[in-house]
């Protein structure tokens, strides 16, 4: 075989590094494959697979059925948004992070306010209104991830109808986003300083009319699930990680409390008044697939319940949303104008017509934006999938000087190989499913 | 102030540093460390004029005005809270096995109610063992590794930043580690904290530090053959001027900007 590739001439320049796709490498596994008369099957599963929960890449060394390592690869969604936020203003940054874990985008927005509140020191003045929304946008967002996770870790053991009862569900509340954010996704609603605008009339009836479908929707899941003899047999015992493996490879969220351990940061380090509402932690035993999927759907029933004590607070208080400070609150409220949704007209007539300084001011506020004094903070929220971590760096300016976002995914993603090997091919779609990664989220 | 923070001052953008422009950054450092009451330490920027734009002139008047931005310094005691009892406790753990707290730990800080450790990078795999295993510090669980790049802090450019989690006791505190430009070596932690494995991978894909020790320290969201570390604060951040409607938007990292 020659060790030369056919394109080497082509790019026969001293100065460009030159990377051969034969020789080497190949003939080396090739070599020792023969060398140990054995059959070595590796299966590059991924990055375009359907049951791999998006560009995930596999890499699966396979004896028969049984897979004897197993690699993950990622990087294949990288987007380099941390590298961007650093170059837009703190108020900017709500629009970069919310596009990183796609499926629950309001944790990552509301992660990013509270660091950059908490950067700021007005973490206290929050008003009461703000956060009581904020907490009604995340457990919804739970709810619709949970679905999710649901929905497409039934679709990838073939089973459809899990899917669509789940995504029925999640559209329910995904009507209420839009309602209240103007989008499905990729809200950019919950802003430094409180939310970008109140709750719309009707909102909050609207919200509990979707929740009794929502409740509707979730009966129907669980009968589907719950006594199916197949999923049984697909999912117990399958994708085990216990305690220690939890605690070593530092996997939160679902997978950890399936093993066993309450950790929650709603109730180890609570933001957002979330120690003022009542709901439990549900843990399981058993550290497998199943115990994940039944943990999931009781969180979506606590979820519930805190999206309908928030409601109750919405329904008896009304109040601002953006927290007091002129050099910090968004200058601006936003109303649907004849052309779509816009800056309301009261404001465009008084920064237009009325107030010079107040046009200096939004000029400034929105172009320039505000100042954070120097430091640096780490701010946790528990994500759907685990514990979200927001690592902000400022050097005074009125942009991040470093946003690190420690997305739960990423580090669950490393406890592949522990959970797949030993076990079958089909049972790695399974692990991998329990572990629901979302690769917006894994990359950034 | 030792030598080395005068130098780190002075150093910063060596383009247009005037003499005079040194002497009067020296002189904001120290405005600036009598301001927040403790040592500026960590010099993030030099700053001129009013607005901090840099492409333009300034018009305000004000362009002679240097203003040194520094990170929070040094704390001292009482550090407020259970951070007293976990820096004991960890004084105790390291004296007692030799290698003595104050080499190990360069300065404390705590800042916006964090407790943030700064590290020497020899011994910071033995302080994150003791952070993990004595029973009264129990850090069990690491949220992993992030990095940042100070450019204008000579000989400790690249930091890396650990999250550590104590489920027990219910206590969060940081690790910061720095290493010069020249020499971007850490120890891996991934013996104590199996958890770091990919985030150094991340760190050393973005950043460029080596993790001596890692089990496969490759790149693990850029292609292998990627040149360069891109999170670094000399890599540019790309883009092209964008057309719309007759006008050009030049891309993010050209545009006007105030810090």
């Amino acid at each position: 075989m020659s060790t030369t590739h056919s394109t080497a001439r082509i790019v026969d320049d001293a100065d460009l590094p030159m990377f051969e796709a034969s020789g080497g490498d190949w003939s080396q596994i090739a070599e020792e494959a023969a060398r140990l008369g054995e059959e070595r099957i590796v299966v590059n599963m991924g990055p375009q697979h359907p049951s791999t929960h998006g560009v995930l890449r596999l890499m699966l060394e396979i004896d028969g059925e049984t897979v004897t390592e197993a690699r993950a690869g990622i990087g294949y969604l990288h987007t380099g948004i941390e590298k961007n936020m650093e170059f837009r203003t703190w108020t900017q940054g709500v629009t970069f992070c919310t596009r990183m874990d796609y499926v629950a985008p309001l944790f990552q927005e509301a992660a990013y306010c509270l660091a950059v509140e908490k950067l700021l020191g007005i973490t206290d003045d929050i008003p009461e209104r703000a956060s009581v929304i904020r907490v009604l946008m995340m457990e919804l967002n739970r709810i619709t991830s949970h679905l999710v996770c649901l929905a497409t870790g039934g679709n990838e053991l073939g089973a459809t109808t899990i899917m669509t009862v789940g995504f029925t569900a999640r559209e329910e509340i995904l009507r209420i986003f839009e309602l209240i954010s103007g989008l499905r996704m990729n809200h950019a609603y919950i802003r430094p300083g409180g939310v970008a605008q109140d709750v719309p009339p009707g909102a909050v009836e609207a919200t509990r009319d979707a929740l009794v479908n929502v409740k509707h929707y979730l009966a129907q899941l669980e009968e589907l699930m719950l006594a199916n003899p197949i999923l049984h047999l697909r999912l117990k015992g399958v994708g085990y990680l216990g305690l220690a493996g939890c605690m070593g490879l530092g996997v939160t969220g679902p997978v950890l409390r399936s093993a066993g351990l309450p950790y929650d940061v709603r109730k180890a380090e609570p933001y957002c008044g979330y120690e003022t509402y009542d709901f439990d932690v549900p843990t399981a035993t058993d550290a497998d697939s199943w115990a994940r999927v039944v943990l999931r759907m009781e969180e979506i029933h606590q979820s519930i319940r805190i999206v309908e004590q928030a409601l109750d607070r919405l329904e008896k208080h009304a109040g601002p949303v953006m927290v007091e400070d002129k050099k910090i609150a968004w200058p601006a409220q936003l109303a649907i104008g004849t052309d779509g949704m816009g800056n309301s007209l009261d404001h465009i007539r008084e920064i237009m017509g009325t107030s010079m300084e107040s046009l200096i001011h939004h000029f400034k506020l929105v172009t320039e934006g505000f100042r954070v004094p120097a430091g640096q903070v780490f701010q946790t929220v528990e994500h759907p999938r685990g514990e979200l971590g927001v690592h902000l760096v400022s050097d005074g300016g009125t942009r991040p000087y470093r946003a690190h976002f420690r997305d739960p995914s990423f580090n669950n993603l490393q406890a592949t190989s522990i959970m797949c090997e030993g076990g079958q091919v089909a049972d790695v779609v399974v692990a991998v499913a329990s572990l629901d990664p979302v690769l917006g989220g894994v990359d950034r | 102030m030792s030598e080395e923070k005068v130098d780190a001052a002075s150093a910063v953008k060596p383009g247009d540093a005037t003499t005079d422009a040194q002497d009067t950054s020296k002189a904001a450092l120290e405005a600036g460390s009598q301001h927040t009451g403790r040592t500026a330490f960590e010099v993030v920027d030099v700053r001129r004029g009013l607005f901090g734009v840099h492409d333009t002139g300034d018009t305000s008047g004000y362009g002679g005005l240097v203003t040194t931005i520094a990170l929070p310094g040094p704390s001292e005691r009482p550090y407020g809270g259970w951070f007293d009892e976990v820096v004991d406790i960890l004084t105790e753990v390291l004296d007692e096995s030799g290698t003595g707290y104050a080499r190990a730990v360069e300065y404390v800080v705590v800042d916006r109610n964090e407790l943030t450790l700064h590290v020497s990078r020899a011994h910071l795999v033995e302080v994150a063992q003791a952070l993990r295993d004595d029973q009264d510090l129990r850090f069990e669980l690491s949220l992993g590794v992030s990095g940042v790049h100070y450019p204008h802090e000579h000989g400790r450019e690249l930091h890396a930043v650990y999250q550590l989690v104590s489920v027990t006791h219910g206590r969060r505190l940081r690790l910061e580690v720095a290493a010069p430009d020249d020499d971007p070596h850490i120890p891996s932690t991934t013996s104590v904290y199996p958890a770091n494995d990919w985030h150094e991978r991340e760190v050393f894909d973005f950043f460029g530090l080596i993790f001596d020790g890692h089990p496969g320290l490759a790149r693990i969201e850029m292609p292998d053959d990627w040149p360069g570390h891109p999170q670094r604060k000399d890599y540019p951040l790309g883009g092209i001027p964008v057309e719309y409607k007759g006008a050009t938007i030049p891309p993010a990292d050209q545009r006007r900007s105030y810090s």
